[in-house]
C-alpha cells in the first residue's frame, strides 16, 4: 500500500430534485461552507441511479460517490427512494464483492429544509474519502485486475436476474407471494448476495476469455479461482451459449466468449 | 453530433458568484471546450439584458444548445428555458449549471479552488448538453367533470363554488347524509351560529343544482387513469357504479380521537368534547357544579407529536356556552398551551378570561389526575398541586386521520403524512395541490382545520380544480420513459415499480410489452434503473446524459 501525500477525494453526488437538490441548495443560501471536492449530479428522483453509473464512476476512478434522496416516506415520487435503498444496499454488496470498500458509496436523505445537515454530510463524506485514501487503497490487487473487478461488478449489476430479484425485493420481503409466502430479509439477503457472487465469478471469467482463447486450468490461474469451481461455471456458460470451445490443446479445451 | 453548437452564458449574478470566483478564468476555460461556439459572461444572465444576449446569441451564432451557469434550475430553470423558446429554440435543449447555491455561496474563503470546481461543473454541464434531444410535450383533454370525495364542510364548499363556475360535480359521501363532522357539533367559534343551520344551507344549495350529483352511502372503490380522464368505481351499499371525472378532490375530513384507557374516559362522566356539543345541545349542564377540561390529550407527545389546533378554541367556545347556559357552573380548564392565533381568536380568548372561566397550566411531565368526584393538577404557574371538584370532565383530544386514509391515498397515487394526513405537493408553492396533477385535497383530511379554514382551502382546492377543466386540456410531461420494444420482455417489473401506474404491459404483436401512459408518467426514471433488460431509456436523464456529466477532475484539468 502507498500513502498518498495531498490527496484530495474526488467525488460525484447524485441529488434528487425535489429534497437533497434543494437541501443543497438551502446549504448556499444559509452559507454553509463544505469542503469543494463534491460536485453534483441533478436527477429527478434518487431512484434514477441506476446501480451500473455508480459502478461506472468508480471505473471512471472517482473515489467516493454520494447518493442523496427525500427521507423515507416524503418522496416525491411516493416510492422511488426505497428503491434506491435496496438498489444501493446491493451495489455496496456488489462493491465489496470487487474490492471496493463500500464506504465509498454513501446514501442517505436529506430534506429541503436540511442544508446544514448537507453540508455537514458533504463534509464528513469527504473526511471519510480522505481516510480511505485514493480508490484502490483498499484492495491487494494490481490496477488492472482492480480494474476487471470493477467491469465485472458493473456488469453483474447489468445482469437481468440481479435486476430482477432486487426489483421485487419489496414485494418478496414486504408483501406475500401469490403463494402466500413471505421471504424474510435475512433470508433475502442471502440469496442476492449469492446471486452477485455466482454472478461475480461468471462475469470474471467471461473477461478473462473476451478476447483470448483459454484452457480452464488457464482462467482458473486468471481469475485466482479453484479449476473445479471454474469448470462448474463453464459448463453452465457453455450450455446457455455464452461461450464456445474454440480449439484442444493437448487434452483440455480452450474456451472463448462468443 | 458534429453539429452541436453550445453557446455558455456565464453570470456573475452581482458579487454572488463574481465576488467569489474568477469569472474571466471561466470564461476562458469554457471556450476551450469541445462544440462550443460562444461564451459570454452578464452581470444578471436573467435580467432583460442577459435574456437579450441569450436569444441575440442564439440566433446570431446558430446555437443549437445554450448552457447557463449561474444559481439553481430549481427556480430559474422555467425562465431559461421559455427564453430559449422565445428565440425558436426547443427549451429541452437548455442545461443548467449550478455555481452559485453550490459553490460560490459554499466555497467562499477558497476562491482558487471554488474556480476549479466551478470549470469541472461548467465541463459536466457542456458535455451533458450536448448530448441534450429536443423533446415535445402533447395535450390530452380534460373531461370537465370533479370527484369530490367526502361531503363535510370541505367538499360542500368546493362542490358548490365549481358547479357555480358550470362544472359537473359527483359529490361521494360515505355516510347517509351530507355534514360531516359538523352533524356531531353544536355551535361554532367564534360566532356560535349553529352549525346545523350551515349544514342545512348548504346542502339545499347542494340539491337545487342541475350540475350536481350526490353519492350518500357511497365510497370510492378503485381508481384509474390520470388527469383529464379518471374512470372511478363508486359503491353504493351492495351496488357498484363507475363515473368519470377530469378532476378528484380529497375532502375526506378526518375524526376525534377516542381516549380510551385515558383519565378513566367512560363516555358518560368522562367524555369528549365531541361528545359535550351533544350535552350542550341538549341544554343538560345545568346541574353540575363543576366541570373540568383537559387539554392535548394524547398529542403532542411522542406518538403524536403534532398540535390539533381546534382543540383550544373548541375548549373556550364549549367552556363559555356552559356559562352561559348555567353561570353558577364553574368550568377549569387544565392547558399546557393555549393556541389561539391571529386576532380574532386571541380577543376570543380574552372573552373566555372575562366569562370567569379559570385556566391551570399544567406540564406534561404530571398530568392531571381524574378520580371519581374530583381532580386533582399540578399548577406550573403557583408551584403546587390543586384539588378541584369535578361532575365532569371533558377531554379535548386531538383530530386524528381516518384509518382508510392511507388506502385512499393508494388508490389516488397520492401520500400521506407520518400521522395519516394527506401531503400536499408543497407546503408554500401548491398547497392545496398533490404531486400527482388532477387530483387536490381540501379540509381536515389535509391536516386539522378549523370551519373557517376549511372553507377557504375548499375554495382554494376548486380554483386550482378549475384550471386544468377551464383550459380544457393539460399538457403530459415529456420527461418520460421510452420503452425499446425489441428489448422488452414483458417481465412486469416496470410496472411494479411505477408509483403512478404510467406503465401497463399489454399484449402486442410481438408479445407482451410495457406501454408508458403519458398523461400518468411524472419522469422520476425508477423504472428504467431497475428494467432487468435495460430496455427503458428516460427522457431528458438517459444513462449518456447522466455518464456524459460523471466526470473525473482529471479529466477537467486537462
Amino acid at each position: 500500500m502507498t500513502t498518498v501525500q495531498n490527496f484530495e477525494p474526488d467525488i460525484i453526488a447524485f441529488l434528487c430534485n425535489w429534497c437533497s437538490y434543494a437541501g443543497a441548495d438551502l446549504a448556499g443560501v444559509s452559507r454553509f461552507q463544505y469542503p469543494p471536492n463534491v460536485r453534483v449530479i441533478r436527477v429527478m428522483c434518487s431512484a434514477r441511479v441506476d446501480p451500473t453509473i455508480v459502478l461506472e464512476a468508480f471505473i471512471r476512478g472517482l473515489d467516493g460517490v454520494m447518493v442523496l434522496g427525500c427521507h423515507l416516506g416524503t418522496c416525491h415520487y411516493m416510492t422511488g427512494n426505497y428503491y434506491t435503498e435496496r438498489r444501493m444496499k446491493m451495489t455496496k454488496n456488489a462493491l465489496r464483492k470487487a474490492g471496493v470498500s463500500p464506504e465509498r458509496l454513501f446514501v442517505d436523505w436529506v430534506s429541503a429544509a436540511e442544508g446544514e445537515r448537507f453540508a455537514s454530510l458533504v463534509k464528513d463524506f469527504t473526511e471519510k474519502i480522505r481516510k480511505l485514501g485514493p480508490l484502490g487503497e483498499e484492495t491487494e490487487l494490481i490496477p488492472q485486475e482492480f480494474k476487471t473487478h470493477l467491469v465485472a461488478t458493473k456488469e453483474v449489476l447489468a445482469q437481468e436476474k440481479t435486476r430482477w430479484l432486487v426489483g421485487r425485493e419489496r414485494e418478496l420481503v414486504d408483501e406475500k407471494n401469490v403463494f402466500g409466502e413471505k421471504v424474510s430479509q435475512e433470508e433475502f439477503d442471502r440469496l442476492i448476495l449469492q446471486k452477485i457472487e455466482k454472478e461475480f465469478s461468471r462475469r470474471k471469467i467471461l473477461l478473462s476469455i473476451a478476447d483470448a482463447s483459454l484452457s480452464v486450468k488457464e482462467i482458473a490461474q486468471r481469475v485466482q479461482a479453484s479449476p473445479q469451481d471454474v469448470l462448474k461455471n463453464i459448463v453452465s456458460l457453455e450450455r446457455e451459449g455464452i461461450i464456445s470451445v474454440t480449439g484442444i490443446d493437448g487434452a483440455s479445451p480452450k474456451y472463448r466468449r462468443t | 453530433m458534429d453539429d452541436v453548437r453550445v453557446g455558455v452564458f456565464i453570470c456573475h449574478c452581482g458579487t454572488n458568484i463574481g465576488g467569489f470566483l474568477s469569472i474571466p478564468e471561466l470564461v476562458e476555460y469554457t471556450s476551450t471546450l469541445p462544440h462550443i461556439v460562444f461564451t459570454m459572461d452578464n452581470k444578471y444572465t436573467c435580467s432583460e439584458v442577459g435574456l437579450t444576449e441569450i436569444k441575440n446569441a442564439i440566433s446570431e451564432h446558430k446555437l443549437n444548445r445554450v448552457v447557463v451557469a449561474s444559481c439553481t434550475p430549481r427556480t430559474h430553470e422555467p425562465l431559461f428555458r421559455s427564453t430559449c423558446k422565445e428565440a425558436g429554440l426547443n427549451p429541452y435543449l437548455f442545461q443548467f449549471v449550478n455555481i452559485r447555491d453550490q459553490c460560490s455561496w459554499v466555497h467562499m474563503q477558497n476562491r482558487e479552488e471554488a474556480t476549479e470546481k466551478a470549470k469541472a461543473l461548467i465541463k459536466m454541464g457542456v458535455a451533458r448538453a450536448a448530448l441534450l434531444e429536443p423533446l415535445k410535450e402533447s395535450e390530452v383533454e380534460v373531461n370537465p367533470c370533479a370527484l369530490i370525495i367526502g361531503g363535510g364542510i370541505a367538499g360542500m364548499t368546493c362542490a358548490l363554488s365549481l358547479a357555480n363556475r358550470g362544472f359537473q360535480i359527483k359529490l361521494v359521501e360515505k355516510e347517509d347524509q351530507l355534514g360531516g363532522a359538523l352533524n356531531k357539533l353544536y355551535r361554532l367559534y367564534p360566532t356560535h351560529e349553529k352549525a346545523i343551520k350551515l349544514i342545512q344551507t348548504k346542502s339545499e344549495e347542494l340539491k337545487k343544482n342541475p350540475e350536481i350529483e350526490i353519492f350518500t352511502s357511497s365510497r370510492v372503490k378503485d381508481v384509474k387513469g390520470f388527469v383529464g380522464n379518471y374512470d372511478v368505481t363508486i359503491t353504493h351499499v351492495d351496488r357498484e357504479k363507475l363515473v368519470r371525472a377530469g378532476v378528484i378532490i380529497v375532502a375526506t375530513g378526518s375524526e376525534a380521537l377516542i381516549p380510551t384507557h385515558m383519565y378513566n374516559y367512560d363516555g358518560k362522566r368522562v367524555v369528549t368534547q365531541i361528545e359535550l356539543e351533544e350535552v350542550l345541545r341538549q341544554g343538560k349542564v345545568g346541574d353540575k357544579k363543576s366541570i373540568v377540561m383537559i387539554q392535548c390529550v394524547d398529542s403532542r407527545n411522542e406518538e403524536r407529536p403534532y398540535c390539533s389546533k381546534v382543540c383550544c378554541l373548541t375548549a373556550l367556545k364549549n367552556a363559555m356556552l356552559i356559562r352561559e347556559l348555567n353561570p353558577n357552573t364553574q368550568v377549569f380548564v387544565l392547558y399546557r398551551d393555549i393556541v389561539t392565533q391571529g386576532t380574532v381568536y386571541e380577543d376570543y380568548y380574552g372573552k373566555a378570561r372575562e366569562a370567569g372561566i379559570t385556566f391551570i397550566k399544567y406540564q406534561p411531565e404530571k398530568p392531571p389526575m381524574v378520580e371519581e368526584r374530583f381532580v386533582t393538577v399540578f399548577d406550573e404557574l403557583l408551584g403546587e398541586e390543586l384539588t378541584l371538584p369535578s361532575d365532569l370532565v371533558v377531554l379535548s383530544t386531538p383530530l386524528v386521520a381516518h384509518q382508510d386514509s392511507s388506502e385512499l391515498g393508494r388508490l389516488l397515487k397520492v401520500p400521506v403524512d407520518k400521522n395519516g394526513f394527506f401531503l400536499e405537493a408543497h407546503v408554500k408553492l401548491r398547497p392545496v395541490d398533490f404531486a400527482t396533477d388532477g387530483v387536490y385535497v381540501c379540509g381536515c383530511a389535509h391536516w386539522p382545520a378549523d370551519v373557517g379554514e376549511s372553507i377557504s382551502q375548499a375554495y382554494g382546492a376548486a380554483s386550482r380544480a378549475s384550471i386544468p377543466m377551464s383550459v380544457g386540456r393539460v399538457k403530459t410531461e415529456p420527461l418520460i420513459p421510452v420503452i425499446d420494444e425489441d428489448d422488452c420482455s414483458g417481465c412486469s417489473l416496470c410496472e411494479l415499480t411505477c408509483p403512478f401506474k404510467a406503465i401497463k404491459v399489454e399484449e402486442t404483436e410481438k408479445g407482451r410489452k410495457a406501454k408508458v401512459i403519458a398523461a400518468s408518467c411524472k419522469g422520476c426514471g425508477a423504472c428504467g434503473a431497475g428494467c432487468p433488460q435495460r430496455a427503458i431509456t428516460m427522457r431528458h436523464f438517459t444513462d449518456e446524459q447522466l455518464l456524459a456529466q460523471v466526470l473525473p477532475l482529471s479529466e477537467v484539468k486537462t
